[in-house]
């Protein structure tokens, strides 16, 4: 009887999540019709946003709030995994629960004081020192071309990775505490060395679930607005170079919504908004299979 | 803050409706009715106005909003949430006025007029947009078609001849303008862009005036803090924002060239100008776009902001506080402001005001 009324009372708020979302893309889609309706799929490929001339077209956002995250996955994820396996298996429990604390209060610094930082302190740094040396490093590579202002897609994806850094590391480390210390002794046993036995009993081990962090990073990445916001540049260009500037979905959202005098140009502004949704759910699609084609590949003991 | 306003909205439209309750009453129902609805021509009851708009107004509103409330007791609860929404938030009668940087346009004319008949603009302050720049060279010179080739990327070198012609025995550097401007929409863009299309037939004609557009070239920065903090960090960066940022930040700012071939250094002083030589040719609605004005001393790049409200007031407690509001902010409000960075109002340009708030009409 009350096992009845639990169970239907828990089927009510789920399926409550489902109403919610299905809710909010209906809301979305209804609001951005007629932005459909004016430019239709041309909405999709058109780089052209100019508001004063009522065209729009959402290409350069996408590109840039996909570039930005996955450059905040390459950069963050060899950072997170070194600090994860150094918090597992090596590091003593009392410097372990003082690198994990702060760790979590990198979580917890609001990402619009992380933006400030930004400008203020990473920016300046990046444009005086690092980006020329990128550029005499590599000259005349497209990937690191144009003038060194410092904001930009690179900065984009440094702060971007900075904030994507602790959920990868929480997550990648508890996965990696959970691996069996049978694993490791087998291993140690046969004569590994310390980085041996990590390599080969841990990791293998523990990939889906650091492929899992990984997802949850990107999630965060793509749908990250403030931050992003205060160091992309703002330019809805698409440009092969890392420090020219660029623009995200997010951001272009958060900075002309307020301003939007016109209905063509908010009803443009809410389709981002779905197509943000759509790139959202089609990445984390992507990496839901990755995680379950790794899971299967998985060795079951090396 | 949106839901915020919303809840804002609809504390106000209940208070709306009691007070409507108070004067529906009919004279002839008798004493006792009239008691009941709590006397509210005697002893007036304070209703709380509301507002919403111009982030750039807000600093101002705030000082004078106090200054109005310890006049009169009746509170002005201002949201700055930006000046297309405070337009909008007019529109969906939400609020009792919105501040606006730029007047409003045809389209948002036409859903206001729609939702609550026509709107007057009343002009509430003046603000200067400096163009500051990051060089190690004091007192750059600069004017319109120069500046707009800068924005359009014409000008990319600061040695270029049309910028040396201007500025004659200054040795100026050959690196790269590094050119910065808002991300977001904003009333400071309105300005800038439509001071651009004023001297510049090719801004006006590619580019256009708005809060928000195309910009050919450079980043953008969110807000005026951002502006000016990549301005500050960028050697060789040029960028737009209000007066007030160039002076908190001391960051040099250009002296322009003015419609009488006069240089002109960005202050209060030059925009209350350039508002007192715009008054003479002032539209009768009051939406006047004053940039590029007449006179010696103007700054060019100078701008009104406008709190706009229905004309047709129904309520008439709420009618009578908002007009009483917009006559004190235009006149005894305007007393030290200057302190703020905004330019007073002009005495002419008051008294246009004084005849545009004659327009309202209360409880009709």
């Amino acid at each position: 009887m009350a096992d009845t009324a639990f169970r239907r009372v828990s089927f009510v708020f789920g399926v409550l999540i489902v109403a919610l979302v299905a809710l909010m893309v209906y809301e979305m889609a209804q609001q951005s019709s007629l932005s459909m309706r004016t430019f239709g799929p041309a909405f999709l490929t058109s780089t052209t946003w100019d508001p004063q001339h009522r065209a729009f077209g959402a290409l350069p956002f996408i590109y840039g709030t996909v570039v930005s995250s996955v450059l905040a996955l390459v950069i963050a994820t060899p950072i997170s995994l070194g600090v994860a396996i150094f918090l597992v298996e090596m590091s003593p429990n009392w410097l372990g629960n003082v690198i994990s604390a702060v760790v979590e209060l990198l979580a917890a610094i609001p990402s619009v004081l992380l933006g400030l930082w930004g400008i203020f302190v990473m920016v300046p740094f990046l444009q005086r020192y690092v980006e020329p040396a990128l550029q005499t490093a590599f000259p005349g590579v497209p990937l690191f071309d144009g003038a060194p202002y410092g904001v930009g897609l690179l900065a984009a994806g440094l702060i971007l990775a900075i904030m994507i850094v602790p959920t990868i590391v929480a997550i990648s480390r508890d996965v990696m505490a959970s691996v069996p210390i049978a694993q490791r002794e087998g291993m140690l046993a046969l004569g590994a060395t310390k980085w041996e036995t990590t390599r080969r009993a841990v990791l293998p081990y523990a990939r889906s679930g650091i492929v899992g962090a990984m997802v949850l990073g990107l999630g965060r990445a793509l749908g990250e607005t403030m931050a992003v916001t205060m160091v992309i540049g703002n330019r809805p260009v698409i440009s092969p170079s890392l420090l020219d500037p660029s623009y995200t979905m997010a951001s272009v959202i958060a900075n002309e919504f307020t301003e939007a005098t016109y209905e063509l140009y908010v009803s443009a502004l809410i389709e981002i908004g779905l197509v943000l949704f759509a790139v959202t759910i089609l990445m984390n699609a992507a990496a839901r299979l990755l995680v379950a084609r790794t899971a299967r590949g998985m060795p079951v003991a090396p | 803050m949106s839901r915020k306003l919303l809840i804002a909205g609809g504390f106000s439209v209940a208070l709306v409706a009691a007070a409507c309750g108070g004067s529906a009453v009919p004279p002839s129902a008798g004493a006792t009715s009239s008691a009941v609805a709590g006397s509210p021509a005697a002893a007036a009851p304070k209703v709380q106005l509301t507002g919403a708009g111009s982030s750039f107004d807000a600093p101002l509103f705030s000082k004078v909003f106090k200054g109005f409330q310890d006049k009169t007791g009746i509170r002005v609860n201002y949201q700055s949430i930006g000046s297309g929404g405070g337009v909008e938030q007019l529109t969906k009668k939400t609020v009792d006025f919105g501040a606006s940087d730029f007047p409003l346009n045809d389209e948002q004319t036409k859903a206001a007029e729609a939702a609550g008949g026509p709107v007057v603009h009343v002009p509430v302050t003046m603000g200067a947009v400096s163009i500051g720049y990051n060089l190690p060279i004091d007192g750059l010179k600069l004017d319109g078609p120069t500046l707009s080739g800068i924005y359009l990327g014409t000008i990319k070198k600061w040695d270029d001849p049309a910028i040396a012609a201007l500025n004659p025995g200054v040795k100026l550097p050959s690196t790269a303008v590094a050119v910065v401007h808002r991300s977001d929409g904003s009333g400071t863009t309105f300005i800038f862009t439509s001071y651009l299309s004023a001297v510049s037939p090719d801004w006006k004609s590619k580019i256009g005036a708005s809060g928000s557009v195309n910009w050919p070239v450079g980043i953008g920065a969110k807000g005026s803090e951002g502006v000016s903090g990549q301005v500050t960090n960028t050697p060789g960066a040029i960028g737009y924002f209000e007066l007030a940022y160039a002076k908190q930040n001391n960051i040099k700012s250009a002296v322009m060239k003015n419609a009488a071939g006069k240089f002109v250094e960005p202050s209060v002083q030059g925009a209350a100008d350039a508002g007192a030589g715009a008054a003479a040719n002032m539209p009768s609605d009051l939406k006047a776009v004053f940039v590029n004005a007449p006179g010696d001393t103007s700054y060019p790049i100078s701008g009104f902001s406008w709190i706009v409200v229905f004309q047709k007031q129904a309520d008439k407690v709420k009618g009578q506080e908002l007009v009483d509001m917009l006559s004190y902010v235009t006149t005894a409000g305007q007393q030290g402001v200057d302190a703020l960075y905004y330019a007073p109002l002009p005495k002419a340009v008051q008294d246009l005001d004084a005849k545009a708030i004659k327009t309202i009409t209360i409880g009709q």
